[in-house]
């Protein structure tokens, strides 16, 4: 019962969407009022009647309701309750409705806070909002719905793939998917602006609190993946350049150069039309990623679903919004001329550079991802792009970015001299290649890796504190101190995240440089050591977990031969799921992971044991969360809060319809 | 008896299925000579495990990308260099296996693809700096009557 409500919710959604695409589109043309305010109640009613359907399907999992071909196929009811609430999103059906509550949630919430936007504005944003969650609603309804009953239900379910029972990647869809889809706003305020055909500083401002929150989400999600894929796939492996995650990354990379053209649309009136073009692309690019997961066009490891009908359904939502918002750019853009007046070398042209890097970085990724299917259509060739070729043709672009970052920030607006940044920059500078210079003395290997990763994660760290400490004028220590405390939290946050990104470097460039792996057969007390760390295998013993059987290697980890902890590698069983997963034991720390997996047993006694010392990889993730922090701090910024506050004195001006 | 069979074999698969996995790199496979297993190692991470997804032999834990790992420890105890060893291995399995692609032919495009983007934003970009920079000062044209008095609305909250 519960089921069929959900079920007619999302068929109500769905027309609901379509009622909210067509009549605000038409009272904005028309300036009729009453047509255009009925795009508010449309995107709230939206969203909580997807909101609806999500919970129906919520209860059918957490109550295995063994009916549901759903359930059946990626539940059972020896799972632990966050598996099943998490299973909801674990495959194709139940992460599009996860995704279309999202598209709703956006413009539930920008028909909330957007009370400041003009009226014809709001409800162009919002029908556009509206035209895309009803493409997906559509999509869902008619390819994957998630309501299917069976005729005869099993006893029991299939389970959910082992690899997705885990903490890490219980969060990490949702988390994208805010991502992706926080993008679609941004996608709604440009394609809104072009039918305008209006794009001020105000049209800035409004935008860019959205593409930071779908930034923001995009580094979380990013970063859970990540960091999943470090403890769960085995080998410590923490990006491995694959399709699906580059479908994450390209939205993330052209969000973040989105993030800084808005800045000088907000704050120069430049830059507007290539601003209004990454905001289609953006979520272009995050379309693409639909693509590219569901449609297992590309087959990667991620590709849980895969189902030609489904890819070529969302190939037409993809080539019909891309088609349409970019012939309606091509028609528009050359109505939004620039205002801004600036220098060759400014803030402006610094921006534009940051753009430019990302932006081809991202096109690189693109191409990388797309090469073996283009190469086998046109050329015939059968072959592989993989983590090597992106290695080399993706890092010089963060390298140039990482050095020019610091000097970048430091510009003033319009006209600005390069001598006056490189001069408040000298002693970062100097740090940092002080740094770099002292990881090449330690170092044993000839790698150049390590030490220039060091140097521009040292550059980027104090370039951000020097950025923030020039903003405190003049004046003794403590009173520069305070001044910097209370500097705008968007100034903070920019340090923030541009330090985040240096740690980040550092982690990778640390953790790729420096690792030390060991494989052998350990036999039972028999000491053995990694990196001036030694290990004992103490015991295995066979556990049984509530849905899996585990083999556990007891390990005593000691240092000069005091214990430092001991650690329990697993190998797992899924018996339902008949799936093996291994379970790496870390003991994580500031400077370096020790990171032990636990193999098969050998013939002539023994097990086979992997162990790696992992230099700086907690920086990796460290840094992420240094980024999204910044993000939101950024978002937090008193200049956004304003806005918000504006909108109730002007929804009360507003005469009642 | 066909039935039974089935049954049997129906039975069986789990079992199968449950068969310890092999993982990666064993310690059986490692050569006595480090230079050389330093050598395997690298080689194997440019190789692409065939049966799995975007996964290199020296990851995977496929049993072909045990197989294939051998056969470059084969091909280097033999005597082969890094490049004869992977040219090997492109013989019999064709181009798909190279997780690096070659620079020849059609892949031209995909290695040049970024330089030759870069240079066109760059000129791009500097084309439209130059704009910028030698555009006429005047146009800061004022806030409109309505801005005004909604910009006054916002400062005396």
């Amino acid at each position: 019962m519960i089921t069929e409500l959900g079920h007619f919710a999302l068929i109500l959604a769905f027309l609901t969407a379509l009622f909210g695409a067509i009549v605000p589109l038409i009272g904005a043309h028309k300036r009729w009022q009453g047509w255009m305010a009925m795009s508010e109640p449309a995107a709230i009613a939206q969203f909580l009647l997807t909101l609806a359907a999500f919970a129906a399907l919520t209860h059918a999992f957490v109550t295995s309701d063994f009916s549901l071909r759903l359930v059946v196929l990626n539940s059972h009811s020896a799972k632990p309750l966050l598996y099943k609430f998490s299973g909801v999103w674990g495959n194709h059906e139940g992460s599009m409705l996860l995704w279309v509550l999202i598209v709703t949630a956006f413009g539930a919430a920008a028909a909330v806070f957007g009370g400041n936007l003009p009226p014809t504005l709001r409800a162009r944003v919002l029908a556009v909002q509206s035209l895309i969650a009803a493409a997906f609603f559509a999509f869902s309804l008619f390819t994957s719905n998630p309501f299917l009953r069976l005729v005869t239900p099993p006893f029991d379910g299939q389970d959910l793939n082992p690899l997705l029972q885990d903490p890490g990647l219980a969060f990490h869809p949702p988390f994208l998917y805010l991502g992706y889809v926080g993008l679609s706003m941004t996608f709604s305020f440009a394609v809104a602006a072009l039918i305008e055909g209006r794009v001020d500083a105000a049209w800035g401002r409004w935008v860019r609190p959205w593409t930071l929150a779908a930034w923001i989400f995009l580094t979380i999600g990013i970063g859970l993946g990540s960091w999943w894929a470090y403890y769960e796939l085995g080998w410590g492996g923490f990006w491995f350049w694959d399709p699906v995650e580059n479908a994450s990354f390209m939205p993330w990379l052209i969000a973040a150069a989105l993030l800084h053209s808005a800045i000088v649309v907000e704050k120069r009136e430049s830059l507007k039309s290539w601003t209004i073009l990454l905001a289609i692309i953006a979520f272009g690019f995050s379309l693409i990623g639909a693509f590219i997961t569901r449609s297992g066009v590309i087959t990667s490891v991620h590709a849980f679903a895969s189902d030609p009908e489904r890819g070529v359904f969302l190939l037409l939502i993809l080539a019909g919004f891309m088609g349409g918002a970019l012939t309606l750019f091509a028609a528009r853009a050359g109505t939004m001329e620039a205002k801004g007046v600036f220098a060759m070398v400014s803030r402006e042209s610094a921006l534009l550079l940051n753009n430019i890097l990302l932006g081809v970085a991202a096109f690189v990724v693109f191409v990388g991802t797309i090469w073996p299917l283009v190469s086998e259509l046109m050329f015939d060739r059968k072959l592989s792009v993989g983590a090597p070729f992106f290695n080399t043709s993706f890092t010089p672009f963060m390298v140039v970015l990482g050095l020019i970052l610091p000097i970048g920030a430091m510009l003033p607006w319009k006209r600005a001299r390069i001598g006056k940044a490189l001069r408040s920059l000298r002693g970062a500078f100097v740090l940092a290649l002080a740094v770099g210079a002292l990881a090449f003395a330690l170092q044993t290997g000839r790698s150049a890796v390590g030490p220039v990763g060091l140097f521009l994660g040292a550059w980027l760290v104090s370039g951000a504190a020097v950025d923030l400490l020039s903003r405190t004028g003049r004046g003794g220590f403590a009173e520069r101190l305070r001044r910097m405390l209370r500097l705008p939290r968007a100034d903070w946050g920019k340090a923030v995240a541009h330090a985040g990104l240096g740690i980040v470097i550092t982690g990778i460039a640390g953790l790729t440089a420096w690792e030390a792996e060991d494989i052998r057969v350990v036999q039972t007390g028999e000491p053995f050591s990694i990196a001036g760390y030694d290990l004992v295998l103490n015991g295995v013993e066979s556990v049984q977990g509530p849905n899996y059987r585990s083999t556990m290697g007891d390990f005593t980890l000691s240092k000069n031969g005091r214990v430092i902890s001991t650690l329990h590698p697993e190998k797992r069983i899924y018996p339902v799921a008949k799936m093996p997963t291994t379970e790496a034991a870390i003991d994580g720390g500031f400077l370096r992971d020790i990171y032990v997996v636990i193999g098969d047993p050998q013939e002539g006694g023994g097990w086979a044991v992997r162990s790696y010392y992992k230099p700086l990889a907690n920086w990796i993730w460290g840094g992420a969360i240094l980024m999204a922090f910044g993000g939101a701090l950024s978002l937090s910024d008193r200049r956004f809060r304003v806005a918000a506050g504006a909108r109730r004195a002007t929804a009360t001006g507003v005469p009642a319809e | 008896m066909i039935r039974f069979i089935r049954i049997m074999l129906l039975a069986a698969l789990p079992l199968l299925a449950m068969a310890p996995v092999a993982q990666a790199v064993q310690p059986d496979e490692i050569l006595s000579d480090p230079a050389l297993e330093a050598r395997a190692r690298e080689i194997s991470k440019g190789l692409r495990c065939l049966v799995c997804r975007n996964e290199s032999i020296d990851d995977s834990n496929a049993e072909l990308a045990r197989d294939l790992r051998l056969l470059v420890r084969e091909r280097l105890v033999a005597g082969d260099s890094n490049a004869e060893a992977v040219d090997f291995i492109v013989g019999r399995y064709g181009e798909y296996v190279l997780l690096n692609p070659t620079a020849t032919g059609s892949n031209w495009l995909l290695w040049q693809a970024g330089p030759l983007m870069l240079l066109l934003a760059l000129g791009m970009g500097g084309f439209y700096l130059r704009a910028r920079a030698r555009a006429p000062e005047s146009e800061t044209a004022g806030l409109s009557a309505e801005e005004d008095a909604r910009l006054r609305e916002i400062m005396d909250e």
